[in-house]
């Protein structure tokens, strides 16, 4: 099943002057059509001012498409009176961690969603123990937010998403403020929450490292979707990545630059892991010659 | 020099007393207020003073704890006592010094009126003690349900109320933050008058309000996409039921005012 579905999306900024004249229009989206399936990593690169995060808060119905469609799990954005089940289906994770936790106790705040939407007590108790598992925060569950690292604030973020049992997850830069430490611990939550709770993951980011494991990564500027594929794909066009002021993993980049000094090296490399059995070929092939 | 400030704070033991629903331990802090005005004679004091430390030791707070929240009070405490002392007029003149006299009515009053205050500041601080905010928030906005009646948005209050709560430990870390970056370039906050010192705040009270503004609108939008529409159709993951040990605290509530009113009235004023 689509669990978005964009066709041709605009979303214009109007600036205007004091008399109200338009003074400029600045396109953030540029008819972006875009198909998540259900059960989908989909990963949006980009470099700052690129549409991502106007595009992921499309999703969300916190903005509305000037012109085009969107479709998400079905609803129509634009309807009005859909517009909580539009949210409850797509949950989104914001960049803070601090601006978007709003109890003063880990297991509060996690409830805070289900509480929302009207779901009875007991099952709101199940549903904060199964998220806050589903994202190893359980033992911090009577903490206090503001004594928690930004990671596990990120994962507790995550996990009041998850309480409210949304087919999709959006996360919007939800590493950029976090240390090196922080941002692996928040990666492979969402990854396993994917691939364990088969939650579709739109994720947001400028970091090219955690976007390997996607299904499938869009790479955007200035408004307008520019690349498209499987990582591997994506990662094996260096020059044009570059071009657009993104930075490809390490191992990518040095392969490439062997590659383009005469070593007979695959194309797209992701992993360290890879970088090395690709290296051992090259040299047994250099033995066996 | 802000993290010493241990008045409303929580301090988390599991003891009965913070087990109580939030409603009766508000109740309860209001009744005792109120009952301090009841009573004019020494029996009185000698009652709340033995009910508020029984309170304290069922609560299991080091009294020590407590006690050390008077700190920030202190100057409001000797300014109340001193003029009370110096200024009561009366008959029994003990001292005279110069036009300053104390007389035994001042005396009499200046004590009383310091160990009031001391019991007032203790009961309430209590309250917070054993009341984490938000259950502080869930049981004013329980009691001013019925204010509903006359659109009074008391479930918005109380939201608001239990937001800023959460939100002043992650500003006065920001406060820090921005004084240490200002104090970097050589911005100076230690010396001069106090209107200089004041002065050299309003630099670190605008970015702070700009960031704050920042927060709050990246707060109301998390809060939408969390599905939060107001109060309506809103359930409770931790609703209030009295329970038994309510009635019982309630019951003590009113042993306790009955015992007031009766030393008062039956035995001889001290």
């Amino acid at each position: 099943m689509r669990m978005i579905d964009a066709k041709k999306l605009v979303f214009e900024y109007i600036r205007r002057d004091e008399e109200g004249n338009v003074e400029a229009i600045n396109r953030a989206l540029d008819e972006v059509t875009l198909d998540v399936m259900e059960g989908d990593f989909v990963a949006i690169l980009g470099h700052n001012g690129s549409g991502k995060s106007t595009m992921a808060k499309h999703i969300n119905a916190i903005l509305m498409p000037s012109e085009g469609t969107l479709y998400v799990n079905g609803y129509d954005t634009k309807d009005e009176e859909k517009i909580w089940d539009i949210r409850q289906s797509a949950g989104m994770v914001f960049q803070n961690p601090d601006n978007q936790i709003i109890a003063t106790v880990v297991e509060e705040d996690v409830g805070f969603g289900p509480e929302n939407l009207g779901v009875p007590t007991e099952e709101i108790w199940k549903r904060v123990e199964e998220s806050l598992k589903a994202v190893g925060m359980y033992e911090y569950r009577s903490h206090s937010p503001n004594k928690l690292s930004g990671g596990q604030k990120q994962r507790v973020a995550i996990a009041g998403i998850m309480a409210m049992r949304p087919k999709c997850i959006i996360l919007d830069e939800p590493t950029a403020m976090l240390d090196p430490n922080g941002r692996k611990e928040v990666i492979r939550t969402i990854r396993e929450l994917n691939k364990k709770e088969k939650v579709t993951v739109l994720l947001i980011t400028h970091y090219m490292d955690e976007v390997i494991h996607a299904d499938k990564v869009l790479v955007m500027d200035s408004g307008k979707v520019v690349m498209q594929g499987t990582p591997r794909e994506i990662f094996s066009q260096v020059d044009k990545l570059k071009k657009y002021r993104l930075d490809v993993p390490q191992v990518t980049e040095l392969a490439y630059e062997l590659k383009k000094q005469g070593m007979p090296l695959p194309d797209g490399i992701l992993t360290r892991d890879e970088f090395v059995e690709a290296m051992m070929e090259v040299r047994n092939g250099a033995f066996t010659r | 020099m802000i993290r010493d400030i241990t008045i409303g704070q929580y301090y988390p033991s599991g003891s009965i007393i913070h087990r109580l629903d939030p409603r009766i331990k508000l109740i309860g802090t209001i009744v005792y207020i109120v009952s301090m005005f009841l009573f004019d004679t020494f029996w009185g004091y000698l009652v709340t003073g033995l009910f508020l430390f029984g309170i304290i030791k069922a609560s299991k707070v080091p009294l020590k704890y407590i006690v050390k929240g008077l700190k920030s009070v202190i100057i409001l405490l000797l300014f109340t006592v001193s003029f009370n002392l110096f200024l009561t007029p009366g008959e029994h003149e003990l001292v005279r010094i110069g036009f300053i006299k104390i007389t035994a009515e001042g005396l009499r009053f200046a004590v009383y009126m310091g160990l009031r205050l001391v019991l007032l500041i203790l009961g309430s601080s209590l309250m917070t003690f054993t009341t984490t905010p938000n259950e502080l928030t869930d049981g004013i906005e329980r009691l001013l349900g019925f204010l509903k009646v006359i659109h009074v948005p008391v479930h918005e209050v109380a939201m608001m109320m239990s937001i800023a709560l959460r939100f002043i430990p992650i500003l006065l870390e920001e406060t820090d933050k921005i004084m240490k970056a200002q104090q970097a370039r050589g911005a100076d906050f230690e010396t001069g008058n106090l209107i200089r010192r004041a002065k050299a705040m309003v630099p670190i009270l605008v970015p702070l309000f700009i960031s704050a503004f920042r927060r709050a609108g990246d707060l109301a939008m998390a809060m939408e996409a969390r599905c939060y529409r107001g109060g309506k159709g809103r359930t409770k993951m931790k609703p209030l039921k009295y329970k038994g040990k309510d009635m019982m605290a309630f019951c003590v509530l009113a042993v306790y005012i009955l015992a007031i009113l009766g030393v008062d009235r039956y035995f001889p004023m001290i």
